[in-house]
């Protein structure tokens, strides 16, 4: 049942180099850069994305993900899911109003596969980038790179999915959209939706704990995708997989990596989840396919790479 | 072969390639069609190109912390996708499996 978390809001994603990662974001993804706050993070968004930013970039030595925020519908669903992280038994940090420029006081939790996450209820919306808020036209003329519309969702490697999935259901709502199952009948892999969409995070079973798999980015087209792996192929930006499909979720995709390794994904198409549709069963026998549906077998790096 | 090229020898793997100066070692080895390390993230990152470098000069930008300690570096451990060759280098791989708990000394004595 949902409790009032309404999307992803925004992801914070170390780099061992600020100039080369946003060079990456801005000019290859071509994400909108925002602005630069007094610790050295680097906002950007998706130029569809209403909200002020939905991207932040840290130098530090060790690349990775920070955090993950979402979205609540407002200060009094934040105040109650506060309250009910804390009755759930979770360690819950409050990060005061403006930490991150524009966002209002966010709710820190550390979800049991060593991922830290936020949500909040108030970000600066500053609009579609590009377009008038009135007779909005198709789309802005000066996009760079791959033109990626907005950050869709993270793909994040732990342990304890099956606690992690029962939290993200209980507490925040969640639906399970997709899932892998071994055959002893444990879930592998949850793929959990606040919304319509096939996932708005995913977490697949690993025994370190925090660990990144990617991050991805909404395109509108497989001509799209075809013209992001162009790109990748004319920066020499190292490539990780694809233009190919998912068999989970159906997304047609193409995986790379930042200049620091972190992966990124951009994918379009994918399937849709109403809360009263039954989750999409892979088996983990068949994760070759499940993965990968084109090769139908699962390249090592899918499984080891992380940040 | 050009005059930047270096020659890279990976003893553990009695393999070597060319390595031009102004690639890493890991694109190096990967435009000669070698499988001589695991290839990863290509940026630092991941840590599956962990390698030492046995012998010969070479440039390194930064490499995740998580897989390279400070230790590590300077005793010659790296990742070969962020090293650039300076002169002809002697290395050995670091299989992923080996990596945690890895005894630095045992190897000393595979001198090039």
């Amino acid at each position: 049942m949902r409790k009032g978390v309404i999307r992803p809001g925004h992801v914070q994603i170390r780099v061992l180099d600020i100039t080369e990662a946003l060079a990456h974001y801005r000019d290859l993804l071509g994400l909108i850069e925002v602005e630069t706050d007094s610790q050295g993070r680097v906002y950007l968004k998706g130029w569809t994305e209403v909200d002020k930013f939905s991207v932040v970039l840290r130098e530090a030595d060790v690349p990775g993900m920070d955090f993950m925020g979402y979205k609540v519908l407002n200060s009094d669903v934040l105040g109650q899911l506060e309250e009910d992280l804390k009755a759930y038994g979770c360690e819950v940090e409050e990060i005061p109003a403006g930490e991150l420029n524009g966002c209002g006081r966010r709710i820190r939790f550390a979800a049991p596969t060593g991922h830290q996450f936020e949500l909040y209820a108030e970000k600066e919306q500053t609009g579609k980038w590009g377009l008038s808020k009135v007779n909005p036209e198709a789309w802005p003329r000066d996009l760079k790179g791959m033109k990626a519309t907005r950050f869709d969702h993270c793909l994040l490697y732990g342990p304890n999915v099956e606690a992690t999935y029962e939290l993200f259901r209980d507490v925040l709502g969640f639906d399970l959209a997709e899932q892998v199952i071994d055959p002893e009948g444990n879930r592998a892999a949850a793929f959990l939706t606040a919304s319509m969409k096939a996932h708005d995070v995913a977490f697949i079973e690993c025994p370190e704990p925090g660990k990144f798999h990617h991050a991805s980015f909404f395109l509108e087209t497989w001509e799209d995708v075809l013209r992001a792996a162009d790109l990748i192929s004319m920066t020499d930006t190292s490539i990780d997989i694809g233009p190919t499909r998912h068999g989970l979720t159906h997304g047609k995709t193409i995986y790379f990596f930042d200049p620091s390794g972190n992966r990124n994904e951009v994918f379009c198409g994918g399937d849709y989840h109403y809360p009263d549709h039954e989750p999409v069963t892979w088996k983990a026998e068949d994760l070759g396919k499940a993965i990968f549906y084109h090769d139908r077998v699962l390249n090592e790096r899918f499984l080891t790479v992380l940040t | 072969m050009t005059a930047t090229d270096h020659r890279i020898q990976v003893k553990n793997r009695e393999a070597e390639f060319h390595c031009p100066a102004d690639k890493t070692l890991l694109v190096g080895m990967e435009q000669q069609l070698t499988k001589a390390l695991d290839v990863g993230c290509r940026g630092g990152g991941c840590g599956v190109c962990k390698i030492r470098v046995l012998s010969g000069e070479y440039e390194r930008k930064r490499m995740s912390r998580a897989h390279i300690s400070e230790q590590e570096e300077k005793d010659g451990l790296a990742l070969a996708c962020r090293i650039f060759p300076r002169s002809d280098l002697c290395i050995e791989a670091i299989p992923a499996l080996e990596i945690s708990g890895h005894d630095c000394e045992t190897d000393k004595k595979n001198e090039c």
